[in-house]
């Protein structure tokens, strides 16, 4: 039977990736991930996974160390928070070009400066084009079940391409939630031995991380966005087997009452547990409203958000970062060019949320959406609005 | 001087660049690169190894009869071999 | 001709025949770095993977979609090649205990320039020294940047020229003296760390198969003559590494669990180090009285270096 516990979920991810046979890991301290290290250590220290914990000396280490690790075959993993995947950042898109099945939970933090260790959403937001898989959970349960999903998806022959799990920092991390683990034998069962496809190993000698001159760095990067839309058709299908496995159902854009809705939220991430209040709410004073939740970031749903957006009037796009000098918030840039080709495509509205760890109650996203439902369309279709900001 | 047997196009890239021919420069010829080429004159040569040892390319091979020689299609004419030959048994001369 | 000379000279006979590192590879004409790594390949032999830095040896080795590699060998940036190969063996290690991979013993390999050694790479090859994987780190030195056009590092020798540290009316250049890199690696307390050059061949192998007998962390500074950095004829990169041990500018000797031996190869008496400057365009600029300055420092390390030998060769 599964085990049904509460649980820290930073600890909980920890016994998530400890389930699945992960031969090396390195991880590096930072709030708000710190939590997911130590227990990941304790779980070597007391023998219940057999796995090299490698202590690096930097995040930049620690994604070069799982790099070198994955490029012998061995299942890895790494963690991080904020300043530390700033750090990783130029290993990031090398790692997706050599199509390395790495796994990273990332659990979001703010970037310096002014340095604030609390949630928001500015850590991953600039790692969007370096080529990773990138998932965002909403709970501890989730934040579980992806990071066991995230192997299988990511060592995919189909795939073969690193995939990072975005768990909100303290807000979800430093939460006890209650949570099942599935049984070991259904993990072992859905999870098999990863079969790379080279190795660095003197049976049969390989050259990884070649040069490239122009003559075929334009293929190169074809090649790797083609294998990362193709992703999707595996996320797909992994998920399809967790729900008929383990009862639980994952979906690139989930929904909630957005049935009939004429004004949309969209959010990513812990928050939607708030912003369903809200709805429940609204919808309660007899308004057409719904919620949007994106789980999958990259590669990036296209024809999903399509499906779900376009029923509505209004779309309301939060954000938890700033493209700073630039059209507002990152996630709302990239809803606004799914939707622009489309006739009759809703007003999209834009707001920065939740910066720093700012709190964002129901209270706020209510009066979000009432902010947009009384605007007449189209008027502030082009602006942002940095959500609370005092004058 | 290249023979090229890379991808034609993206679809045959493969899979992380990985490179799976070992060894697989040597299709590149860089012997064009060579302004001099090293001769030896074996009756001064005593077959000591020294020019196969420092030859940056690896392309200094030793023949049956004990005797060494390059392979002009990957010397690039540095003259190290002719400069360490303790006898003086190697000659750099200019490419025609 | 004295025995140690005569040693050499037959040398051959004592190699590895193989080639790991094939023809066809992009260094320039005599280069001195590509030569050392590929004797150093011979003295690894097949059992071995490579973890390479950005720079030279990296460049005009793997040109997508050849390689002149016949050993495993990945190279991933610039600044972590010790934290790949610190990988690379965490990963072995955990795949041959699990039962995964044959049961088979593999040397791992970090190799990377002066500047992703000494300068960007520095932070990388403490932790993975200090953490004890076993792995040998092979630092080619060639005195500058040279992948990117021979600008200057910590590895740059006091007077050279570089582009980013020229000679010019009011400078002579390089105004600093070089790092000592070797030093800092037996600060870490490793069981063996070496400097060595190509231009002495046996002694390099030597020291190459040693450190791949070290159950544990190992390095060796390689000393490596660059002809297209130093501005110095393409035929002189065996003689001038000979010579820069000769002179004393780059002592040859090991440091075995904190003991210190001068490598047999070291001569009695030092050449002036003027010798040595004179073929190579990076130092025509320095006058007397510069060379003079330059050769008081090159003294005063090498007694140091002797007194280490001296108070250092053993203790137990
Ligand atoms: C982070 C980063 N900074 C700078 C560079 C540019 N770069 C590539 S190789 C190199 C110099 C290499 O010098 P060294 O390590 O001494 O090796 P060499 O080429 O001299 O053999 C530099 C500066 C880079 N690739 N990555
Ligand atoms: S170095 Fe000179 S003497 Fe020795 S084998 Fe080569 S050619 Fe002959
Ligand atoms: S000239 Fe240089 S490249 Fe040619 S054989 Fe002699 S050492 Fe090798
Ligand atoms: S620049 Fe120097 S080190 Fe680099 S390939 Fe040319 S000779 Fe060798
Ligand atoms: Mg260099």
């Amino acid at each position: 039977m599964a085990k049904r516990v509460g649980m820290e979920v930073a600890l909980a991810v920890a016994e998530a990736v400890g389930q699945c046979n992960i031969d090396m890991a390195a991880v590096y301290p930072i709030t708000p991930q710190s939590h997911i290290g130590e227990h990941l250590s304790d779980l070597v220290a007391d023998g219940k996974i057999d796995a090299e914990f490698v202590t690096v000396e930097s995040e930049h280490s620690a994604i070069s160390a799982i790099i070198g690790a994955s490029g012998t075959g061995a299942r890895v993993y790494t963690a991080t928070s904020s300043q530390g995947l700033m750090l990783m950042h130029e290993i990031l898109p090398i790692a997706s070009a050599m199509r390395l099945p790495l796994v990273m939970g990332i659990a979001n933090r703010a970037v310096s400066g002014p340095l604030n260790i609390l949630n928001d959403h500015s850590d991953i937001m600039p790692q969007r084009d370096c080529g990773w898989i990138s998932l965002f959970v909403e709970n501890g349960q989730e934040a579980i079940d992806l990071s066991i999903q995230a192997f299988k998806i990511a060592e995919h022959k189909e795939v073969n391409l690193p995939v990072c799990v975005n768990i909100d920092g303290f807000q979800l991390t430093h939460m006890v939630e209650p949570v099942e683990f599935p049984d070991q034998e259904l993990v072992d069962k859905f999870l098999p031995a990863r079969v790379p496809f080279a190795t660095l190993h003197p049976s049969k000698p390989v050259t990884m991380g070649a040069f490239s001159m122009a003559d075929y760095f334009t293929e190169i990067m074809k090649a790797k966005d083609e294998a990362l839309k193709n992703s999707k058709k595996t996320i797909l299908a992994v998920w399809a087997e967790w729900a008929k496995m383990f009862g639980r159902t994952y979906k690139p854009v989930e929904t909630y009452k957005a049935e009939g809705a004429e004004i949309l939220l969209l959010t990513m991430g812990s928050m939607s547990e708030t912003a369903e209040l809200a709805i429940d709410e609204l919808r309660a004073k007899g308004l057409a409203v719904g919620l949007v939740k994106l789980r999958l970031w990259r590669p990036f749903p296209f024809a999903e958000i399509k499906e779900v957006l376009l029923s509505a009037k209004k779309v309301l796009v939060t954000d938890r970062a700033v493209s700073f000098g630039g059209p507002g918030g990152p996630v709302c840039s990239e809803i606004k060019a799914a939707l622009y080709n489309e006739k009759d495509r809703p007003t999209i509205y834009n707001c920065i949320i939740g910066l720093g760890g700012r709190d964002v109650t129901v209270a706020d996203f209510a009066s979000m959406i009432k902010k947009v439902a009384e605007e007449e369309a189209n008027k502030n279709a082009d602006t942002y609005e940095f959500w609370g900001v005092r004058e | 001087m290249t023979k090229k047997s890379g991808p034609a196009g993206w679809q045959e890239i493969t899979t992380g660049c990985v490179v799976l021919r070992p060894g697989s420069a040597s299709e590149y010829h860089t012997g064009s690169w060579r302004a001099q080429r090293p001769v030896w004159n074996n009756q001064k040569c005593i077959k000591c190894g020294i020019c196969y040892v420092f030859c940056p390319e690896g392309c200094v091979a030793q023949s049956e009869d004990g005797y060494f020689k390059a392979n002009l299609d990957y010397c690039k004419g540095c003259g190290i071999c002719a400069h360490e030959c303790w006898s003086r048994a190697i000659a750099m001369v200019e490419e025609g | 001709m004295n025995i140690v000379e005569n040693f050499d000279l037959f040398a051959p006979r004592l190699i590895n025949k193989k080639e790991l590192l094939s023809s066809g590879h992009r260094a320039c004409q005599g280069c001195g770095e590509v030569l050392a790594v590929r004797l150093m390949c011979k003295a690894l032999g097949e059992n071995t993977v490579i973890a390479s830095a950005t720079g030279c040896m990296e460049i005009i080795s793997s040109m997508y979609p050849t390689t002149a590699w016949e050993l495993p060998w990945i190279h991933v940036a610039f600044e972590n090649a010790a934290a790949v190969a610190s990988g690379v063996e965490a990963g072995l290690k955990a795949l041959r205990r699990k039962g995964k991979i044959a049961d088979r013993d593999i040397k791992v390999v970090g190799m990377a320039g002066d500047g992703g050694t000494m300068d960007i790479g520095m932070q990388a090859l403490s932790g993975a020294m200090e953490r004890g994987h076993n792995m040998l780190f092979v630092c080619f030195d060639n005195e500058a940047y040279m992948n990117t056009g021979i600008q200057r590092s910590s590895g740059t020798p006091m007077g050279a020229s570089t582009t980013t540290a020229p000679a010019g009316k009011v400078s002579m250049g390089q105004k600093t003296w070089k790092k000592n890199m070797a030093e800092i690696m037996v600060a870490h307390n490793v069981p063996y760390v070496a400097t060595a050059c190509p231009s002495y061949p046996l002694d390099f192998i030597r020291k190459v198969e040693k450190a791949k007998k070290v159950k544990g962390p190992s390095y060796i500074h390689c000393f490596s003559v660059c002809p297209t950095g130093w501005r110095c004829p393409s035929d002189q990169a065996v003689s001038l590494g000979r010579l820069a041990v000769e002179t004393g500018i780059f002592p040859l000797f090991e440091v075995e669990n904190g003991k210190y031996k001068l490598s047999s190869e070291m001569p009695k008496k030092l050449t002036p180090i003027k010798n040595y400057f004179k073929s190579q365009g990076r130092y025509r600029h320095l006058g007397e009285d510069e060379i003079n300055m330059i050769q008081g420092g090159v003294d005063r390390e090498y007694r140091k270096l002797l007194n280490k030998v001296q108070c250092l060769a053993a203790w137990d």
